[in-house]
């Protein structure tokens, strides 16, 4: 067994509360960072290849470094707490088990950009986690880890936990912004990235709850000393969450090198009644689909890329053998379609239709020209749209239907109107 | 519960709670879903009245309201069920049998997905992923997620709902 980092506090009892936390040791990472030059924290997370674990893996110290040099209006921490991404709950426990350790990483990641206020984008959903962590935060706050002139440091730095209301494109970090706004969560066109122009249209840096949650541990332990835990690319354990057909779903943490076929069967138990695996998602709903011959893969931003999936969220959601492939992509469709934001109108019109093509497969009503009319539509709107929902939605459409399209054709030909 | 949603009114303290967190952010803005929110706990759903009761402490126009209400999931333009029952359909959820449960909901109910029961105790909603498919089947009632259910397992959750 690997050893435990970012869970290292889920089986303690009242890890939550600020007494337990510290006991453990926490907070010394901030103890550490408050007498650290910023530049030199974002160093050690540079070198630490902390990559964004909220879904696109972008380096976490390298995104802190695209704030204009010389600006001096303020700006803004944003934790993205929007977790959203069919098979993601890895946050969830992380708010819940351990919220002072996502307070203690914004610490760190506020005074390496020289932030003094910072939001936590938490979706409306997450009642029970929103009151745990208020209360964590309400905590820091009488401790004097949080407010102005933090332990005499100077450093001034405050939290509103900010809750949504219910939208998965909230997820998005330009649409975040404009919910946290106040406004519906429309995603905004990029350039300008949030890090030159964001919320209140401030320099923002967007970082994932998981991503805050490893700082104190690269501050405590070196950045050298997490890039060596993963692979060449990529430092780190990350959070896998797992469900659908294991014997143990549940959250897996691993280092990133471990590989897809390790946590299906040797972390989360194999498939139930030895039934055999048909597929699997590797990182989230909206990542490609996997078949059973592509699973020796290690799980690090680059293995299911090499399988033309994505790492995404680490969702991983497995399939055995009685799943029925149109059904799923006509759950997946639905899914898409109802969460469209409705402004680009590849995204509107194709997810809409998709689902309406995918639903008459399923109930027995598929034509023969189906299968080839959603493969050319998703193909089509790839790259044009504003935000990469819609790509995320075109991953899942494509690989269904490749990988598994005798399967589709099998249902549309016995139907009646074939 | 104060006030509703036909003539509604914050009381002083509530008022004092929006202007706390309108303070909260740079724009005074920023404030208006947790303000929604709140509104919906107060009046029970967000009817028009409420719209433009709100635009008026932010200063919006009640079409900008509107549209932020009708954007999001969790805002309720009807009245809604004493109780809110949310059934996952989402893909972890479905492989294990969301679709039984929700069959199940709609009987013992006896509303379809979106309905809610005669006597105002129950509305049945399906939902997409609420982020905890290791518990799948799940869904959430009210503030609670309830996972790995059965037909027995939602009995007993219905049961305890008056
Ligand atoms: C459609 C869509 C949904 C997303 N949902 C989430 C989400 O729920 N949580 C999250 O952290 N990032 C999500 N992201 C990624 C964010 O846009 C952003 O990249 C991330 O929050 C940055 O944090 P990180 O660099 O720490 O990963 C989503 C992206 C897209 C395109
Ligand atoms: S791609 Fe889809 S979700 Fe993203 S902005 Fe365009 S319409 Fe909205
Ligand atoms: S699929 Fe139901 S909670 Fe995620």
């Amino acid at each position: 067994m690997a050893e435990r980092i970012l869970t290292r506090n889920f089986d303690v009892k009242n890890a939550h509360t600020l007494r337990v936390y510290r006991g453990g040791g926490g907070y010394q990472g901030w103890e550490k960072a408050k007498g650290m030059e910023p530049g030199v924290i974002a160093e050690e997370v540079k070198n630490s290849n902390l990559r964004g674990l909220g879904g696109a893996g972008f380096p976490t110290g390298v995104k802190w470094g695209f704030i204009p040099k010389g600006s001096t209006a303020p700006r803004y921490l944003v934790v993205n707490a929007d977790e959203g991404e069919p098979g993601t709950f890895k946050d969830r426990y992380l708010m819940e088990r351990d919220p002072h350790a996502l307070i203690e990483g914004m610490l760190i990641a506020a005074r390496a950009i020289g932030s003094h206020l910072g939001f936590i984008y938490i979706r409306g959903e997450y009642v029970q986690p929103w009151r745990i962590l208020s209360d964590a935060v309400a905590e820091a706050y009488d401790a004097g880890l949080l407010g102005k002139n933090i332990q005499g440091t100077g450093f001034d730095f405050e939290i509103v936990v900010h809750r949504g209301a219910g939208a998965y494109i909230c997820g998005e970090e330009t649409g975040l912004i404009s919910s946290l706004e106040g406004k519906k969560g429309w995603p905004k066109v990029k350039p300008p990235f949030p890090a030159v122009k964001g919320a209140f249209g401030q320099p923002t840096i967007v970082n994932n709850v998981e991503t805050l949650a490893c700082l104190p541990h690269i501050i405590n332990r070196g950045g050298e000393w997490f890039a060596g835990l993963g692979t060449k690319t990529q430092g780190g354990t990350r959070l896998y969450s797992v469900s659908g057909h294991v014997v143990r779903p549940g959250l897996v943490e691993a280092p990133v090198s471990v590989t897809l076929r390790q946590i299906i069967y040797d972390h989360c138990g194999g498939i139930p009644g030895g039934r055999a695996l048909k597929a699997v998602v590797p990182g989230g709903s909206s990542a490609a689909i996997l078949t059973p011959d592509e699973i020796d893969i290690p799980m690090d931003v680059d293995g299911p890329k090499s399988k033309g999936s994505m790492i995404g969220s680490a969702g991983i959601i497995v399939m055995d053998e009685t799943v029925s492939i149109p059904e799923a992509l006509m759950v997946v469709a639905r899914f898409y379609a109802h969460e469209s934001c409705g402004q680009c109108t590849p995204c509107r019109e194709s997810t809409g239709w998709i689902y309406k093509i995918s639903h008459r497969i399923v109930e027995g009503k598929g034509r023969k020209e189906d299968l080839d009319t959603i493969l050319d539509v998703a193909k089509r709107g790839a790259g044009t749209t504003i935000c990469a929902f819609y790509d995320g939605a075109v991953g899942p459409y494509i690989s269904y239907i490749e990988k598994f399209r005798s399967e589709f054709e099998d249902l549309i030909r016995s139907s009646a109107h074939a | 519960m104060t006030g509703n949603a036909r003539s509604p009114e914050f009381t002083a303290e509530q008022l004092a709670e929006v202007r706390r967190l309108q303070g909260l952010y740079p724009d005074k803005r920023g404030a208006l879903l947790p303000a929604l929110t709140l509104a919906q706990e107060t009046f029970g759903w967000i009817s028009l009245e409420v719209e433009e009761y709100v635009a008026g402490l932010f200063e919006l126009s009640p079409a900008h309201v509107h549209e932020v209400v009708t954007f999001y999931t969790l805002y309720f333009q009807q009245p809604k069920g004493r109780h809110v029952v949310a059934v996952c359909h989402n893909l972890s959820c479905h492989l294990l049998g969301a679709k039984g449960i929700i069959e199940h909901l709609t009987q013992r109910l006896g509303v379809e997905v979106g309905e809610t029961t005669p006597d105002g105790r129950v509305t049945l909603l399906s939902v997409e992923c609420l982020c905890a498919c290791e518990l799948a089947p799940m869904m959430q009632v009210d503030d609670r997620y309830e996972g790995l259910l059965t037909p027995e397992k939602v009995d007993g959750i219905l049961e305890g709902l008056r």
